[in-house]
């Protein structure tokens, strides 16, 4: 395991250090570095964080970040924060169904939680995937018309006029010149911080807080292959993540009108295929899925147990779908549902980093 | 052991990071060499294709209709044994995702003298790759992770093919033909403690001799249809879900895969 520790310490170095004269003369500010704290179950699981060379996390980057998030500013009517649709006491979610833009307008989509961005490997964000990396993700709702609805130039200019902005970019990226690139490199840097990996489950993993039987027993339907099969999409306790982050229609409409990631990739075998979201913190997250049809837990197992409905892009995964589903019993729902509700992280939602 | 092939595995990745030196000495005519493997599939000999997923219709040797959606599989120990008996292995391991085409190309992190081999690999891991200490970050972080629940006892996935097909009684069912280690239990549904045998099921492939020059591209052919063949024929109307708790599933896949690989096309370029 140390080893295991050395050798990436060795392999980031060997990157970190190869064909760095490239770029001697950009490197005249730095901003003091703040690496990302890897949490003891991630360093022992999964692959290290995903951090841009071109965006490495600093002390000024993060705290300018951060405000950001939290400033109606970048909303073209100064009335919407990213927070107003991504609440920290929501883990970053909205409760509402459809988040509500600037000029009143629903969109068709919920609202996504926000957290541990870092480890998805394959840097697609959106329900359907369509950013390729966090920062470039963070260009779309500022523009959005039924989001922020805003311009980059008029944000820009909004930045550079503002009494704080300018100091605090030249802290962060050394110019005093704000560009959108860096308005979106340093809330990337913030959202990269937050960082959930102390739920109980979490701490029951470590060996510091016993599951209950109850939850025990329902991480074992979770397990499976005849009940749950959770865990081929939602990932198993040595991937600390819960979920894949790949795509998948998980049999909810007989006729798909939302393409989710097949309009994307334009390829008819995904159309309705959403990412797959993570199963922690959905205490706080409420209501579920890509449009927030279900309003509870209950709802959303009540729909794998026996609400399956069959359409051309369905995963093989779902079993039985031409009876709805493997039909729980309610013993092991309840079961189900307690381990589910294990995986939520309250430090997370509470975490004075976190707030405005 | 262990150890040795971890750091060969990070060593040989760090010498790609650091191969942007532009440094090429190239002199040695009888230097030694890495050796090229492509892994393709097909179904009793028809190429399997992106396009061919979820569309093209493989009919199976007991006569069942399916199509493919998934099929991603895991080798391991790619193994040079020269003439003299001396025994060249990696002990790396790669992961392919046949449909996305992710890592269909590999190159074992071991160099080798020029010349004629047997060449073998195992398919999945053996027990001792599969329980080693710590597990596979990289594994874990793939498919949301390529690991077996511990109560089926633990270890890594081989294989998971996925797909529709059409049942006796003329509908459509998804099929999961998951190969891992076969485990047994004293009840099922598996749980903590209902854990009775372990089999390790995976099995060496040995493709035969090849003659490994400068830059040696091997060809690692699937046949799919195989899984489904020979010795034993697979019914997939009684064994089309949760398998991988099915000891006897495990062992007929493990008897099937004998005949799935073969050497395919050796390009010496
Ligand atoms: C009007 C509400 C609204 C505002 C304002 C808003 N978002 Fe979002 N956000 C959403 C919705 C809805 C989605 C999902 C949209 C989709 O998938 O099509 C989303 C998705 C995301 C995601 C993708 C997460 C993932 O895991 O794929 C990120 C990151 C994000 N928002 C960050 C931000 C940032 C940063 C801001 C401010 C610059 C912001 N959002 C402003 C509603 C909003
Ligand atoms: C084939 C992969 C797959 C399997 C298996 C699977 N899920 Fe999901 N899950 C998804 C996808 C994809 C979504 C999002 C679907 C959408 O919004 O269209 C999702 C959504 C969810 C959500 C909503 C989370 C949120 O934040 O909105 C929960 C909860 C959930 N799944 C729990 C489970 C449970 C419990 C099981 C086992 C009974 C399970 N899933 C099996 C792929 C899967």
């Amino acid at each position: 395991m140390r080893l295991g520790v050395l050798c990436r310490i060795l392999l980031l170095v060997v990157f970190l250090s190869s064909c760095e004269d490239k770029d001697d003369n950009l490197q005249q500010y730095t901003a003091t570095p703040a690496p990302l704290e890897v949490p003891q179950l991630f360093e022992d699981n999964i692959l290290p964080p995903v951090i841009p060379d071109d965006n490495p996390q600093t002390v000024e980057g993060i705290a300018l970040g951060k405000k950001l998030f939290f400033d109606p500013i970048l909303s073209l009517d100064n009335t919407q924060a990213c927070a107003d649709c991504h609440q920290p006491e929501n883990s970053f979610s909205d409760p509402r169904r459809f988040s509500v833009g600037i000029d009143g307008s629903l969109g068709t989509r919920q609202s996504m939680p926000l957290f541990n961005m870092a480890w998805n490997f394959n840097e697609k964000f959106f329900w359907d995937g369509r950013s390729v990396s966090l920062e470039e993700q963070i260009f779309q709702p500022v523009t959005n018309p039924i989001e922020m609805d805003n311009t980059w130039p008029n944000v820009e200019n909004s930045l550079q006029d503002h009494a704080d902005y300018p100091a605090l970019f030249e802290e962060a990226f050394g110019s005093t010149q704000i560009d959108s690139v860096n308005v979106s490199r340093a809330i990337a840097q913030f959202l990269r911080t937050l960082v959930s990996a102390n739920s109980k489950f979490d701490r029951a993993e470590l060996g510091l807080e016993p599951l209950t039987p109850q939850e025990q027993n329902g991480l074992n339907i979770y397990l499976d292959e005849g009940r749950g099969d959770c865990f081929h999409c939602h990932g198993l306790p040595n991937n600390p993540l819960w979920t894949d982050n790949i795509f998948h229609n998980n049999g909810m409409d007989e006729i798909i009108t939302d393409l989710g990631f097949g309009d994307v990739s334009g390829d008819p075998r995904e159309f309705g295929h959403f990412k797959t979201p993570s199963l922690r913190n959905l205490a706080f997250t409420a209501p579920y899925m890509h449009d927030g049809r279900f309003a509870t837990l209950d709802e959303v197992i009540d729909h794998y147990s026996e609400g399956l409905v069959f359409s051309e892009t369905i995963d093989p995964l779902m079993k039985a779908v031409s009876t709805g589903g493997v039909a729980l019993t309610d013993g092991d729902k309840a079961d189900l549902k307690a381990f589910l509700l294990s995986l939520s992280d309250p430090s997370f939602i509470n975490n004075p980093d976190f707030q405005e | 052991m262990k150890l040795l092939k971890k750091i060969a595995l990070f060593s040989m990745t760090a010498l790609v990071f650091a191969s942007c030196k532009s440094d090429d000495d190239g002199g040695d005519p009888v230097a030694n060499t890495t050796v090229d493997f492509t892994f393709t599939q097909n179904f009793n000999g028809a190429a399997i294709a992106n396009s061919d997923y979820e569309t093209t219709n493989y009919t199976n040797e007991n006569g069942e209709v399916l199509t493919l959606s998934k099929l991603v599989y895991l080798v391991s120990d790619v193994t040079f044994t020269a003439a003299d008996g001396t025994v060249y292995d990696a002990g790396d391991y790669n992961l392919i995702d046949a449909r996305n085409g992710t890592n269909v190309n590999f190159t074992p992190g071991i160099e080798i003298p020029q010349g004629d081999y047997t060449v073998s690999f195992t398919f999945g891991f053996d027990d001792e790759d599969n329980d080693l200490a710590g597990g596979y970050q990289d594994l874990n972080s793939s498919d949301g992770s390529w690991a077996v629940p511990d109560p089926l006892g633990g270890g890594y996935h081989f294989m998971r093919m996925e797909g529709m097909y059409t049942n006796s009684i003329g509908s459509i069912e998804s099929f999961q033909y998951h190969t891992i280690r076969a485990n047994s239990h004293t009840t099922l549904p598996p749980g903590p403690g209902t854990l009775d045998e372990l089999i390790d099921t995976s099995f060496v492939v040995n493709l035969g001799t090849v003659t490994i020059g400068a830059d040696t591209d091997i060809e690692v052919q699937m046949d799919v249809a195989e899984w489904f063949k020979n010795p034993n024929q697979w019914d997939l109307n009684t064994w089309f879900t949760v398998l991988m708790p099915n000891f006897d599933a495990q062992m007929d896949m493990n008897e099937n895969g004998a005949g799935v690989f073969s050497l395919g096309t050796v390009n010496q370029n």
